[in-house]
């Protein structure tokens, strides 16, 4: 079970989390024009990333934040976290 | 019986507490202190099981958790368990154990012809034999090999005792509590860490209980004692017995399953058997020592050949001898040290050691105790069937390839030492990258992933003086390294007998014209000859040999025969072992009860149960529950005899006709607040939401970003910047959560809080043309009249008193309202509602009636918007705005989407207008035409209608808009019903709404 930093709450287990997929997506503005691969690309098309990644994690049963997690895929090591107003890079 | 094999001077058990116990319906006695195994062997008992597949006769071999052989099945306390060890289950009073796996007896099996059979029976028999004729698998193979093969059995009774998990964070948990557990613990629990001391034997100790040392001037267990009474006395420290860490997971989260109450009779009351503990430890430090390594010889399975340190804990620890004329043979020198104490108590062992010519301190004591001792002797096979009684033994060339004359020495038991195999099972599933070790032939830890170390026997350090230098040094370096303390121990002087190296054979070969059965893995039969044959058909990797040969597959999980199985395929494969590798050790190092893994979550546990607060008017009044997600929800109101199909038809008519009440409360509930409440409403919802005046609700549906609805509901403008959200029950918690992600993530813009108030309001749908002259009695003092409260309207009233919110929506189609009030007034609201309702013939209704109103009206609910419907399939297409954008509107325009024949819900009567249609029969053209039969839709609710007093279902339809009035077949094979339908409206009742606005 993964242990993982809550910016918020601080070290608290994975059990109390649920995870949201992948940070780096940026939903498309409402309104704007946009084709139908980059759409598809949104709702559907993710890597399935072996190494480091950039992850939405939800404390769902803590604080109901949702988070920013940097974990290795393949070894489960997690580098850092941040808060979802955080800038990612 | 008389324990003939108990000698009187020595162990540690209390001979105070006689213990009586019955195995196999014949009864004995033990003391307190015993184990099952040791209290047997005191009676000279060395027959236990038959083997898994040759149902050979099966002693011991061991002494604890490697025990291959001794599997029974327990008795206690009125309830049975299978493969239990009888080498870790302590005696109690009246503890019953019987053999497994033979018939009639365990001393005469009719399985045991098998033995006889056993050319027949090579590697991949089951694989090879039971291919053909298919059929046959399931009907004649399966259940003969389930009923000839296997162990004990499980009980099929509820298991009334009560299992618990804990939570525990340590600085350092140590994972046993031999002499590398004990230093290091000391160490750093002197230094002032929070220490997790676990031992999954009943004494603390391991190999200090039985060595011949000295630590400072006390043995090597009064040591241990002092050590563990010391940390006992420390607030920092937890030192727990009969617990085995037997997973090791990510982040330094460890698993430990502590046997609370099985040492007992019966388990105290409010205590649990057994507790699993999860242990996020900062430092993990693996003291788990080694398992002697068998050698490998003809019969060498046969009932009194055991592992030399076996035999000698039995003799040191609870005082009995495995046999009185004991043949030792060992490759090393731990074989000596057993000699050595069967001498001290006078008996006479021969030992044949394997190599030409060792010298050590301890071989030498052994010569001068007058020890027999013969060097390049090896046993070549062991002879008796259910017990040894002999063994034929032979000198051994030097280069250990040919046998000299076989000789025949009388002998009564065979302690067997093949040097020790470190167990690094926690280690490697640590992901720790094990290296193999050539000085003592077995697999190390290597290169640590997470914060772990392995100290002592477990890291391949057999003499005392290293593995407590180094464990006290860890113990102290990571202490301080955690708490920043500087507090270090004295070390103490160490003696003990210098020992040489070890010899590399192990496995003797056969001798001309005989063909012994020389086993690897003991319980599951897996000889050598069998990962000879799986090798030469072809089997290469070690992990494909295991499951092949089953090599290493029993509950033992090969701890005594997965290194020996390595040995073998490296030297056929004219290969150095690493290069073959070990197979994964996984998780749990040994058995673990499902029990313990299932703690309290079981039957009525296994989820929450949520009630609302009228929940025990409901019971009162006759109410047949149903669950609803986690709710618990009346179904209906049993009346009389009725039945639910008559109850819930009795209660929706009433609606119909009079007036009734539903309870609510379980619906989904969120509370939105801030001047952007509006702006975040018409983004989520499909429809518009920038111009809801106050005290105004509307219907919405949400969409996920595929399209596909999501959810629907009403949300209420409460005041200027405050909305009352409701969604279904099934998905409240999903909403809230999809809410606070496009909060937080994706427009933190927008100045919105959300918040979950499902418990905080309770809730009555009152529906029904009387509802307004209950309504109006209920407030008399709101204006509840068509205009002053219309469809869709909001108010706040005076319920006797108490503070209600009055919405007035529908469900059932009819004239209604939901009234909440704060849920701590929820019983005095429904109460007030029925008392004051009576005129009015009001009744209750459950969730089956509302289910009635809602289907034959054509309102969608959760059967409809069941995650694979976009909102033109449920006819929902009229609530998508064109003039905004909202969340997975641009998914809305996929091709598939939008073509003419898409799907839609109708309505589905059936010509008879008798026959009920199951929900999920699927809906054709031609009941008769060949299949696979071209499916046009699904049925997805059903009722009874109580307008037309006839069934009426919802289905969704392949080209359902242009669908009504034809004629088509519901067919159900599960039900193996075909109904002749015809395709109506969905809106069934009352399709132009009136009802509801009147």
């Amino acid at each position: 079970m993964l242990h993982i930093k809550c910016p918020h709450c601080g070290m608290r287990s994975q059990n109390e989390f649920s995870y949201g997929g992948d940070a780096s997506v940026k939903r498309p503005k409402l309104n704007q024009e946009i084709s139908d691969q980059d759409w598809d690309n949104f709702v559907y098309n993710r890597k399935s990333l072996r190494g480091k990644h950039l992850e939405l994690w939800h404390h769902l049963s803590g604080c109901r934040q949702w988070i920013k997690v940097e974990r290795d895929t393949s070894t489960h090591e997690i580098f850092r976290t941040m808060k979802a107003n955080e800038d990612n890079s | 019986m008389t324990q003939n094999f108990r000698l009187k001077n020595i162990g540690l058990i209390d001979r105070n507490k006689k213990l009586t116990f019955k195995f196999n319906g014949k009864s004995y006695y033990g003391y307190k202190g015993d184990t099952l195994a040791s209290a047997l062997l005191a009676n000279g008992i060395h027959l236990i099981g038959r083997s898994f597949k040759y149902h050979r006769p099966r002693g011991f071999f061991g002494a604890g958790v490697d025990e291959p052989y001794a599997i029974v099945q327990l008795y206690r306390n009125g309830e049975t368990e299978p493969n239990i060890k009888a080498t870790e289950q302590e005696l109690f009073e009246g503890l019953e154990a019987t053999s497994v796996n033979c018939w009639p007896s365990v001393n005469f099996d009719i399985g045991a012809i098998n033995n006889l059979l056993k050319m027949f029976l090579p590697a991949g028999f089951y694989y090879k034999t039971f291919m053909w004729p298919k059929s046959f698998w399931y009907k004649v193979y399966e259940p003969f090999i389930r009923k000839a093969a296997g162990l004990g059995v499980a009980s099929t009774r509820h298991d009334k005792e009560r299992y618990e998990h804990k939570y525990e964070y340590c600085d350092l948990l140590i994972a046993g509590s031999g002499p590398s557990g004990l230093a290091s613990a000391y160490a750093a629990a002197k230094n002032g860490a929070r220490v997790i001391l676990a031992e999954d034997k009943s004494r603390f100790g391991g190999t200090l209980l039985t060595s011949e040392v000295k630590i400072g001037n006390k043995s090597g267990k009064e040591w241990a004692d002092g050590i563990i009474s010391e940390l006992n006395e420390m607030p920092n420290v937890v030192v727990k017995n009969r617990s085995q860490v037997f997973g090791y997971y990510d982040h330094n989260m460890l698993v430990m399953s502590e046997k609370v109450s099985d040492h007992l009779p019966k388990t105290k009351k409010f205590h649990p058997k057994q507790r699993l503990w999860y242990i996020r430890a900062k430092e993990v430090l693996i003291s788990s020592g080694s398992i002697e390594r068998p050698l490998v010889f003809g019969n060498n399975d046969t009932p009194g050949v055991m592992l030399s340190s076996a035999a000698k804990e039995y003799l040191k620890i609870y005082g009995v001898l495995v046999g009185r004329k004991p043949l030792i043979f060992t490759n090393n020198d731990s074989g000596y040290e057993t000699a050595i104490e069967f001498k001290k108590n006078d008996i006479h062992s021969v030992v044949l050691d394997t190599r030409k010519d060792p010298h050590s301190e301890i071989i030498d004591e052994a010569k001068n105790l007058g020890i027999d001792i013969k060097n390049s002797y090896v046993v070549v096979a062991a002879q008796g069937y259910k017990k040894v009684k002999s063994a034929d033994i032979a000198k051994i060339s030097d280069d250990k390839t040919k046998l000299g004359s076989i000789e025949n020495i009388i002998c009564d038991c065979i302690c067997v030492s093949g040097f020790w195999t470190p167990t690094i099972h926690l280690a490697s599933q640590s992901g720790n990258k094990t290296k193999f070790n050539e000085d003592i032939d077995a697999f190390v830890p290597g290169i640590s992933k997470q914060n772990e170390k392995t100290l002592g026997a477990a890291n391949g350090v057999y003499n005392l003086d290293e593995t407590l230098k180094s464990s006290f040094e860890t113990g102290y370096e990571l202490s301080k390294k955690i708490t920043n303390n500087d507090n270090k121990v004295s070390f103490p002087n160490v003696i003990e007998k210098k020992s040489s190296t070890h010899d590399k054979f192990w496995c003797v070969p056969l001798p001309k014209g005989k063909n012994y059965k020389r086993f690897l893995d003991f319980q599951n039969d897996v000889a050598v000859s069998d990962v000879e044959i799986a090798l030469k058909e072809g089997y290469r990797s070690i992990e494909h040999v295991k499951r092949y040969t089953t090599l290493g597959m029993a509950t033992d999980q090969g701890k005594t025969s997965n290194l020996n199985g390595l040995q073998l395929v490296s030297s056929i494969e004219n290969k150095i072992v690493p290069e073959v590798g070990h197979t994964t050790f996984r998780p749990p190092y040994t058995p673990v009860s499902i029990g313990v893994i299932v703690g309290r979550e079981v039957g009525k546990h296994s989820k929450p149960t949520r009630k609302s607060p009228m929940h025990s008017w409901h019971e009162k009044n006759n109410a047949v529950f149903v669950d609803a997600g986690v709710w618990l929800r009346p179904r209906y109101y049993n009346q009389g005899n009725e039945n639910l199909f008559e109850g819930s038809k009795r209660e929706a008519k009433n609606v119909r006709t009079n007036v009734g009440v539903c309870d609510v409360t379980t619906l989904g509930k969120i509370d939105i607040k801030g001047p952007d409440a509006a702006e975040l409403l018409n983004r989520i919802y499909t429809n518009a939401w920038l111009k809801l005046p106050i005290g105004k609700a509307r219907y919405g549906v949400m969409l996920r970003e595929d399209g596909i609805v999501m959810d629907d509901g009403t949300t209420t403008r409460i005041s200027e910047n405050h909305y009352h959200m409701t969604t279904t029950t099934a998905q409240a918690a999903n909403v809230l959560s999809h809410l606070e992600y496009y909060l937080q993530l994706v427009w933190p813009e927008l100045n919105v809080n959300v918040v979950s108030t499902t418990e905080q309001w309770a809730g009555a749908a009152i529906a029904g043309p009387k509802s307004r002259d209950l309504l109006q009695k209920l407030f008399p003092n709101s204006d509840v009249s068509n205009d002053g409260l219309p469809f869709m309207g909001y108010m706040e009233g005076d319920l006797f008193g108490i503070k209600a919110r009055i919405f007035r929506i529908s469900f059932s189609g009819e004239l209604a309202y939901e009234v909440n009030v704060e849920s701590d007034n929820g019983n005095f609201m429904w109460e007030k509602i029925i008392e004051v309702g009576q005129e009015f013939k009001i009744q209750p209704y459950g969730t089956e009636a509302l289910s009635t109103l809602r289907i034959e009206m054509g309102h969608v609910a959760g059967s409809e918007l069941d995650g694979r419907t976009i909102p033109y399939d449920n006819s929902l297409e009229g609530l998508l705005s064109k003039k905004k954008d909202f969340i997975g509107k641009r998914s809305l325009t996929r091709e598939a989407f939008i073509a003419e024949d898409r799907q839609k819900v109708v309505g589905v009567v059936p010509l008879d207008k008798k026959t009920s249609i199951p929900e999920g029969s699927y809906l054709v053209k031609d009941s008769n035409a060949p299949l696979p039969n071209p499916k046009l839709g699904y049925i997805s609710a059903s009722c009874w209608s109580v307008e037309y007093d006839n069934p009426f279902s919802l289905a969704i339809l392949k080209d359902g808009k242009n669908m009504i009035g034809e004629k088509l077949f519901v067919m159900s094979p599960l039900k193996n019903k075909v109904i002749p339908v015809e395709i109506v409206s969905s809106h069934y009742v009352d399709p132009k709404g009136e009802r509801v606005r009147s």
